[in-house]
């Protein structure tokens, strides 16, 4: 049940996608999510859809990956649909009792729909393609600039990537503990949510234990691996932008340049 | 009274690339009473069936009868199986969160919907009866050492009374005299209590000691189930899928094979030297009795 | 003097109740001196609680000695200065597999060590290499450790003190939490480490047959060296051991049983070919 999260997860495989830089990956990604906040109309939905599609056939991770990561969002998704569905005004389609669709309504919960899931699969195309060390290496060069503000980026980013590590650790083992307290009789599902809250006691206090056991474990395990902050570290896979890096930004350029101009088109469909 | 599984199988991830079969057509009769190991590497499906036995994992087919019933039966109440069939995990300890022991234990009976009263005997008698010494019941259950912590764990399943005892790997971890007091007690508390009790472990030795039976299980099958001796036969077939034999028995077929007639079912280390004694004496001593040395 | 060399190390802490007033100091390590030759291979045997693993984080500068000195490769341990240079001579491997697996992809884990010792990408590349293959472990470069079994954890956490070019490792307990054959693989594994490698092993276990092949043994019991000797000495006085909660290796106990019922065997039997040749056959 929660393994289905995958939100973060690094599969495995061989693909440009994977070999390309951090940092284009990361870049890519915020420009393709900001690039759907701009489009008016279906055209430019069209061509995110088409490139995000050409991005995961070029990437070799099964499609049912990225739609895994969906269902942790699922509720989300549904919630924004049912909002924007019900509460636009504008001109209704159908009336029952007191609740109206709109048109303006039902294009909205359409928008949005198509905005959140284009953006969760964008952003797990990247964490499906990039390892976390990558991934946080990327981040590190990419707000380097702001350790001049004192900003402690090599901290956050080694922190980040050490959360990301143990996110399916942890929740292998809060199923273990779960089924274990399950086993003692305990109920995790009926009652009212105060009694709900309650059940979680067993569960929450035997992973916070293990938690901080595992935390105290792995800073002992660092430091006797000489780990003293990024000072003076070297990299193993240092940030070199190859030619694929800068062939990559060309296309992320022209899919912007595109969508764009035809996603700020005012046509006739209402999108 | 018994638990039977009749043609049971689990596909894992069904329908993912990940899908596996956890387990392959399994069918089995665990009678009252008696005290089962089992046995087989990581990944040969044995806490799978652990978890099938009290219903925690739902069987994708087949059926599983307890007492009689199906467990699969809609209106079977398998909250209450999860009190007759208790199951104990690995580092069991791991699972503690009162602020005493005592209370701790009580977690168990105390969801069966008891009064307190005989809540707090049953926990009182479950603690009793894995050895935990009177002025430690009210101690934090995290200050406890690792011995002691795995007894209130496997004391908070039993003060639920369940019929069937399961406990996957409860010597884990522990140092040697942890793992042979565990052990004995377990054996105590399956005689005192006529419990059926199924004891997950790695080790052949362990098992050998102190089970009636044995199912070793491979690749989601079982392979043997048997009593151990006649499982042990299979010395070879059991090295072919990683596991092994008791060392004691492997030493009684060297001997054999050497010309010292013993008999090769010896597979603790009492019945060997007794059995290695005896041939001994019966063929009149050593060949070399005189100082042999290394 | 050896690679690592203890004089009267004592170590105690404070144990304080729940309220955080002091109940007591606790002597965890008491009065320990040890000599550990380099390329030496040493068990150090003791029942949970007898203090083995609070001496182990003594050899990598974790803790220091309350009282007594501990010298890695020449240096004191309580010298700040030669903190990392401790830490990178003598490497240390823990219990639990999850918990020392920095890395996300198994090579970037062990080039973990290296990047923290500042050396150039190129040559953490070939010690990442090396190591991986001095554990058997190449092949798996790229998997996530999450996919790796216990026993393939344990050697690629081996492999990433490996890569820090240490003259010494120190195991604190590295197959507790595996199965038999998880046991087998890593110990094979830091066998190799000491024969072809020649780094000098210093392994904590509870697991008898594990140390047979040790050249020096240790047995700690509240805090003090209880036994010493080899394998052979020390499995030689089964009682003892049980006293220290410890026990003997099948076939040794198997031996002794025989010597009680009158079989004029030789002490300390260790396999089952010695026990069949002191049987005569």
């Amino acid at each position: 049940m929660l393994r289905d999260i995958t939100l973060g997860q690094y599969y495995q495989t061989e693909s440009c996608i994977h070999r390309l830089d951090p940092r284009v990956k990361l870049g890519g990604t915020i420009l393709f999510v900001l690039s759907l906040f701009f489009f008016r109309n279906a055209l430019g939905y069209v061509a995110a859809v088409l490139f995000l599609g050409i991005v995961i056939r070029l990437s070799h991770v099964p499609f049912r990956y990225m739609v895994r990561g969906m269902k942790g969002i699922l509720l989300l998704l549904l919630l924004t649909v049912v909002f924007n569905l019900f509460l636009t005004p504008g001109t209704p389609i159908v009336t029952v009792w007191r609740i109206r669709i709109t048109w303006e309504g039902a294009a909205l919960a359409l928008t949005m729909a198509v905005r959140l899931t284009l953006l969760i699969i964008g952003s797990s195309v990247m964490t499906l393609t990039t390892t976390p060390n990558h991934l946080t290496d990327g981040m590190e060069r990419l707000l380097g600039p702001l350790r001049i503000f004192k900003v402690p980026v090599h901290e956050v980013a080694m922190m980040m990537s050490i959360a990301l590590r143990f996110i399916p650790i942890l929740l292998e083992e809060t199923d273990k503990i779960m089924k274990a307290q399950i086993a003692r009789g305990a109920d995790f599902e009926s009652g009212n949510l105060l009694k709900k809250a309650k059940a979680l006691v067993p569960l929450l206090v035997p992973l916070f234990v293990s938690a901080f056991r595992r935390a105290n474990d792995l800073a002992l395990a660092m430091e006797s691996r000489c780990y003293r902050g990024g000072e003076g570290r070297t990299k193993m896979k240092p940030l070199i932008y190859q030619r694929r890096d800068y062939a990559a930004y060309l296309c992320l350029f022209l899919y912007l340049a595109v969508s764009i101009s035809l996603g700020r088109r005012t046509l006739s469909l209402p999108l | 009274m018994s638990i039977i599984l009749d043609h049971v199988n689990y596909i894992y991830e069904k329908d993912t690339p990940l899908e596996r079969k956890a387990l392959d057509d399994i069918s089995l009769v665990i009678p009252d009473g008696q005290f089962i190991g089992i046995i087989g590497h990581t990944g040969s499906g044995k806490s799978t069936l652990m978890q099938h036995l009290n219903g925690l994992i739902r069987a994708t087919s087949g059926s599983i009868y307890f007492n009689g019933e199906d467990i699969y039966d809609r209106d079977y109440d398998r909250k209450k199986l999860r009190s007759r069939v208790g199951l104990v995990f690995q580092y069991p300890e791991h699972q503690l969160f009162e602020i005493d022991v005592f209370r701790d234990v009580c977690f168990g009976p105390k969801n069966l919907g008891l009064d307190r009263r005989e809540v707090e005997l049953r926990a009182y008698d479950a603690l009793r009866r894995v050895g935990l010494p009177d002025e430690l019941f009210y101690q934090s259950p995290f200050e406890l050492s690792g011995g002691q912590k795995r007894r209130v764990a496997i004391a908070g399943v039993l003060a639920m009374k369940p019929e069937v005892l399961i406990l996957d790997e409860p010597t884990a971890g522990l140092d040697p005299r942890g793992r042979t007091e565990i052990l004995e007690q377990i054996k105590k508390l399956q005689r005192e209590t006529g419990m059926t009790v199924l004891l997950v472990s790695h080790s052949m030795e362990d098992v050998a000691e102190y089970v009636d039976r044995i199912l070793v299980m491979n690749q989601g099958r079982i392979l043997y189930d048997d009593a151990p001796k006649a499982v042990f036969r299979h010395y070879r077939e059991l090295e072919e899928v990683g596991l092994a034999a008791p060392q004691a028995a492997y030493i009684m077929h060297d001997l054999r094979e050497r010309g010292l007639p013993v008999n090769t079912d010896a597979i603790t280390v009492e019945e060997a030297a007794e059995e290695i004694a005896r041939a001994v004496r019966a063929a009149g001593g050593l060949p070399g009795m005189t100082g042999q040395r290394i | 003097m050896g690679i690592v060399k203890a004089e009267k190390l004592t170590y105690e802490y404070i144990r304080r109740d729940e309220e955080g007033n002091v109940e007591g100091l606790v002597r965890a390590v008491d009065e320990v001196s040890l000599d550990v030759k380099q390329g030496e291979f040493i068990a150090i045997l003791g029942h949970n609680g007898s203090g083995k693993s609070t001496l182990a984080k003594q050899i990598n500068a974790i803790l220091y000695p309350t009282e007594g000195t501990v010298w890695v490769d020449g240096m004191d341990t309580k010298e700040e200065e030669h903190l990392w240079d401790i830490r990178q001579t003598a490497g240390m491997v823990f219990q639990n597999p999850d918990n020392q697996i920095i890395g996300q992809v198994v090579e970037e884990d062990v080039g973990f060590g290296p990047e923290n010792m500042g050396i150039p990408t190129e040559e953490i590349w070939q010690r990442v290499e090396e190591s991986l293959r001095a554990v058997g472990m190449y092949a798996f470069r790229k998997y996530s450790p999450n996919k790796l079994s216990g026993g393939q954890k344990q050697r690629v956490s081996i492999a990433g003190v490996l890569a820090m070019h240490p003259k010494c490792i120190v195991l604190d307990e590295p197959t507790a939490m595996l199965d038999p054959n998880g046991r087998r693989e890593v110990i094979r594994a830091v066998r190799g480490l000491n024969q072809v490698e020649g780094v000098t092993v210093i392994l904590i276990t509870h697991y008898m047959e594990e140390i047979v092949h040790a050249d020096h043994v240790f047995v700690m019991d509240q805090g003090r060296i209880a036994m010493e000797g080899t394998p052979r000495e020390i499995f030689s006085q089964v009682e003892r051991l049980q006293d220290l909660r410890l026990d003997v290796p099948q076939v040794t106990l198997l031996a002794y049983e025989l010597q009680n019922r009158g079989l004029p065997l030789p002490d300390g039997i260790l396999t089952r070919e010695e026990l069949i040749q002191a049987l005569g056959l």
